[in-house]
Formats: C-alpha cells, structure tokens, sequence
C-alpha cells in the first residue's frame, strides 16, 4: 500500500502548487501594496487615506444592504412556493431559475438597460399614457433595482434547496401540535431554513456591494460605489496602492461579515454555493 | 393559495425574464429601435458577422473557455481524488480552505490580486506588458479550479472503499487503479465540472476584466467595449447567440445528470433486486 500513498501525495501536489500561486500569492501581493508607497516604503497612508473614502463605504454597504434585504422578501415567498410544487414542476422551475444564473452578468444587466433606457419599451409606454418623460436610469432607485435584480436567482437556490431538503415530518407534526400555517411558517420552516437564508444572503450582499459594472451603466456613470473605485483605480489610475487598501479594507469587511453571520445559523453546516 | 403561489411564481419569472426577452426579440428587430418593433429580419446578425474583431474575440473565447476547464478539470480530479483519500486532517483542511477563497472573495478582489500578481511579477523580471493570453489561462484555470473539485469530489466520496481495495488487492497498480476503477466512476463528476467550467469561462467578465490586454479580448470584454457609449444593436444578436449557447449547455449537463442518475439506479436495482 505504500506505492498508492505516495500516489496520493504526487495527486495532490499541481492543486497545492497552483492554490499557491494564483490564490495565496496574489492576495499576498494585494497586502503588500496596500502597505507601501510607489518607492516601496512600508506606510500606513494609503489605508489612513481611506477616510475620505467613508461615503463610498457608505453608500456601498447601504445600497447592498437594501438589495439584499428586497432579494430575501421576493426571494423566500418564491422559494417557498417553488418548494411546495409538484416534483415535476419544480424540476423545470429549477432549470428555468438556474439559467439566468448561467448568463453572463454583464448580458443580464445590458438587457436590463434595455428595457429601462430612456428610449426603451417601459418609458415609451408610459410616455404614451400621458406620464411625463422620466428618466429612470442614473438613479439610485435603478442601481439598486440592478442589483436585486441580477442577484435574485442567488437568493432563491439556496433557500429552495434546504425548503425542499426539509423533514415533512416536522411540518406535519406541527400541524398536528396546532400551529396554523402561518405558525407553522414562522416558528417551523424560517428557522429550519436558515442556513439557505445565509448561504443567499451572503449570496447577494457579496456580489452587490463589489459591483462596479451595474452602476457604471445603470448608474450612468455618475455613480461611485466600491467596486467603481477599485475599477478605476485600477484600469486608469497610474498607483495600484490605494485600490489595494480599499480592496483589503473590503476583503475584510465582507470576512467579518461571514463570520458574524455563521455565528448566527444554529447550522454547522458550511455554507452552501 | 395554490393559485395565488403560481401567479407569484409566474409574476417573478415574468420580470426575471422579460429583459432577456426584450434583447432577443429586437436583436431580430429590422430598424434599430429600441420600443417599436418594425418588421423581422436577422439584419444584426449579418452585421456581427461582417465583424471581424467579433469573430476574433470568439475564438478566444472558445479557446479560453476549452483550455481552462480542461486544465482545471486535470487539476481538480488530481485533487479530488488525493482529499477524498488522504488520513491528513490539515492537507484536507487546506485544500478545501483554499478552494473556498476564490468562491468567497468578490470577484473584483480575485481580478485586481491576480492583476497585481501578473504586473508585480512582470516589474521583478523586467518585462512591461505581461497581460494577455497566457494570464487570461491561469486565471480562468484558477477560478474554475474550486467548481471542478465542487463537482468531482462528491463523486469520490460516494465511491465504495471495497471497490478500490479490490482493485490493488488483484494486482492493479495504483495508476492502473485510478485510470481503470476510480476514474470511470467519477466520469459524470468530471463531465459536469468540464462544462461548468466552460460556461464560467465564457461568461466571465469581471476577472478577465482586469488581467487582460487590448490585443486578447473575449465576448465578453469586447460586449462591455462595444456598448460603452451606446446601443449596439449587433450586440443584442451577439448576446442572444450567447444566451442560446449558454440554455444548450444547461439542459445538457440536466439530460446528462438524470440519465446518469437514473442508469445508476438501474443497476442498482439489478445488483440489490429491491424496486423502488
């Protein structure tokens, strides 16, 4: 058997090698530049200058927030309803809720813009019906719209998959008990989902709060989230070292936003994607 | 309430596909606009294949998306099959950790650290430009790497023990093992991490984003250049062409799935001789 463990080891060395290269060295080297200057002085300025960044933090933690927060009130109802279809039902319903997750965001938001430009079908329709011409995009409400709408299907699968997974069983028992439908709902299936809960909402808040491509056209151009200004500090500007800060700033953020919310979830079990 | 569960259900999949349906519709629009629909015509299309910078950034595409998930899919098999078997609790723990990262991290975040990975290692040796091809490869293998493993590892542990014991025990060695026992029982793993490595790749927009060069663009990329300041309406053709490609893929990896689950409990049944 000695033979088939040094086989093993020899497997598991291009995954190492690689995980090394491309994932650990990378983040190594965001660090690195988000501690020095161009000369490559050790310096705290870049993270101290972030300061005057604290409205982009802002804006970028309220506007995901809310996106997550509407993902999760369409995205429960539906999950449940989905849940309780007939098998051959949810099958296609499935299919049909992975495919816009298949196409590429960047597909999903220009067919959005589409319908919501100013010369779109939706503000001709309403410009026919006598509303004055408004103009939707380059408005908060259309960057958050966006998001909820680009994310919704991560909301939903997580959710539908621990609905489904659920013991009937429970249910019936607590029909049993007494509980009426709506007891059952609350005091039965919310907590016993909740890992599907936090796997979708990390799902959207992820996603929302790094996105740069839905607000430059949605946003048209004027907006300046998060993603937005790691974008440009990036493909413009001449200096790596304040994107990297804000970069890590994030990374940290979003980690310890992770970890509050499995601390949350009774669950131990991992998070599902 | 049943009803009222399926008019949600329909209503929420109304909006969720009435945008794509809009760019698919007009993309077969005769006039180029964007409320009235004046006639069928496949207008747009013509036009995307009158352009050569199109066609261009689809075959890198394709090459991209082939390269990478098969690179990612040796990878991972190789690291399935050691995670699955090794007695080392801290490799395990570090091989699934580390798979974890770039399915956490914001995609931003894994583009600009690879970006700064490519530039800073390119500043070390002195060469200016070292975005391109062969970083567009290592970061599409990188990110395609965890989805692999995703879906082949599974597979490896459902696997039976005895089956591989039995295998060394009449003389197999521990290649011929892997090749002949182990690797056709984890092919539907291997098959699906394949193709959803491929669609990754092809859609993926954010990463290549950033460790790109003018000169090596993909679809996406050259979608995002194209509709930068206005409405293409080749690109609604070229976006639909995407969409149709992307639903194919889907219902093969579904088809693929079932009929392969349901050979397996066909020979279950004939093996147990309990019905379900």
């Amino acid at each position: 058997m000695k033979k088939r463990s040094v086989f093993e080891r020899i497997a598991a060395a291009p995954h190492l090698l690689w995980s090394a290269i491309f994932i650990i060295a990378p983040l190594l080297f965001v660090v690195y530049f988000a501690f020095t200057d161009r000369e490559g002085n050790f310096t705290f300025e870049n993270i101290l200058s972030l300061s005057s960044y604290s409205h982009t933090f802002l804006m970028s933690i309220g506007f995901s927030l809310i996106a997550t927060a509407v993902c999760f009130l369409i995205g429960y109802p539906l999950a449940y309803c989905m849940a309780r279809m007939s098998e051959k039902t949810r099958n296609i319903l499935m299919i049909m809720l992975m495919l816009p997750m298949w196409i590429s965001l960047l597909i999903r938001t220009y067919s959005l813009m589409a319908l919501l430009d100013n010369g779109g079908i939706i503000s001709t329709f309403l410009t026919s019906l006598g509303f004055e011409k408004l103009t939707f995009i380059g408005t908060d409400a259309a960057v958050i719209l966006g998001m909820i709408y680009d994310f919704l299907p991560y909301m939903v699968l997580p959710i539908y998959t621990t609905m489904t997974k659920l013991d009937r069983k429970y249910l019936e028992a607590a029909a049993d008990l007494g509980c009426n439908n709506r007891q059952t709902l609350f005091r039965v299936i919310l907590p016993l989902s909740m890992p599907g809960v936090i796997s979708g909402v990390t799902m959207v808040f992820v996603p929302s709060i790094s996105t740069f491509y839905i607000s430059q056209k949605l946003g048209g151009g004027s907006f300046d989230l998060l993603g937005d200004t790691i974008e440009r500090q990036f493909k413009n500007a001449i200096t790596y070292h304040t994107g990297a800060a804000i970069s890590l700033v994030m990374m940290i953020l979003i980690l310890i936003s992770l970890a509050v919310m499995n601390k949350f979830s009774d669950s131990e079990e991992d998070i599902i994607v | 309430m049943k009803f009222l569960s399926k008019f949600y259900i329909g209503l929420i999949f109304l909006i969720l596909y009435a945008p794509i349906l809009v760019v698919i519709i007009f993309s077969f629009n005769s006039s180029g606009s964007l409320s009235s629909f004046s006639g069928f015509s496949l207008y747009w299309y013509r036009e995307l294949f009158r352009d050569g910078e199109a066609l261009k950034a689809l075959k890198n595409s394709l090459f991209l998306a082939v390269t990478s998930s098969v690179l990612a899919t040796l990878i991972g098999t190789l690291a399935a099959f050691s995670i699955s078997r090794s007695k080392n609790k801290y490799y395990k723990r570090l091989a699934e950790g580390v798979s974890n990262i770039p399915m956490m991290n914001p995609d931003i975040v894994t583009g600009v650290s690879m970006m700064l990975l490519f530039v800073g290692v390119g500043t070390i040796i002195g060469v200016s430009d070292t975005l391109g091809m062969w970083t567009m490869l290592m970061a599409h293998t990188t990110f395609n790497l965890p989805y692999a493993i995703l879906q082949i590892l599974p597979r490896f542990r459902q696997m039976d023990k005895s089956l591989t014991e039995a295998a060394l025990d009449l003389g197999c060695t521990p290649a011929q093992t892997f090749f002949r026992v182990e690797l056709p029982y984890i092919m539907p793993g291997v098959i699906s991490g394949l193709m959803m490595g491929f669609t990754l790749s092809l859609d993926d927009f954010v990463i290549s984003h950033f460790v790109s060069s003018p000169d090596f663009k993909t679809l996406p990329l050259y979608i995002y250049n194209q509709t930068a300041h206005e409405v293409k309406f080749s690109m609604y053709a070229l976006c639909t062409l995407m969409i149709v490609v992307i639903l194919i893929l889907l219902i093969a990896v579904n088809v693929a799935g079932s009929a392969g689950e349901s050979r397996q409990r066909k020979k279950e049944k004939k093996t147990t001789g309990v019905s379900k």
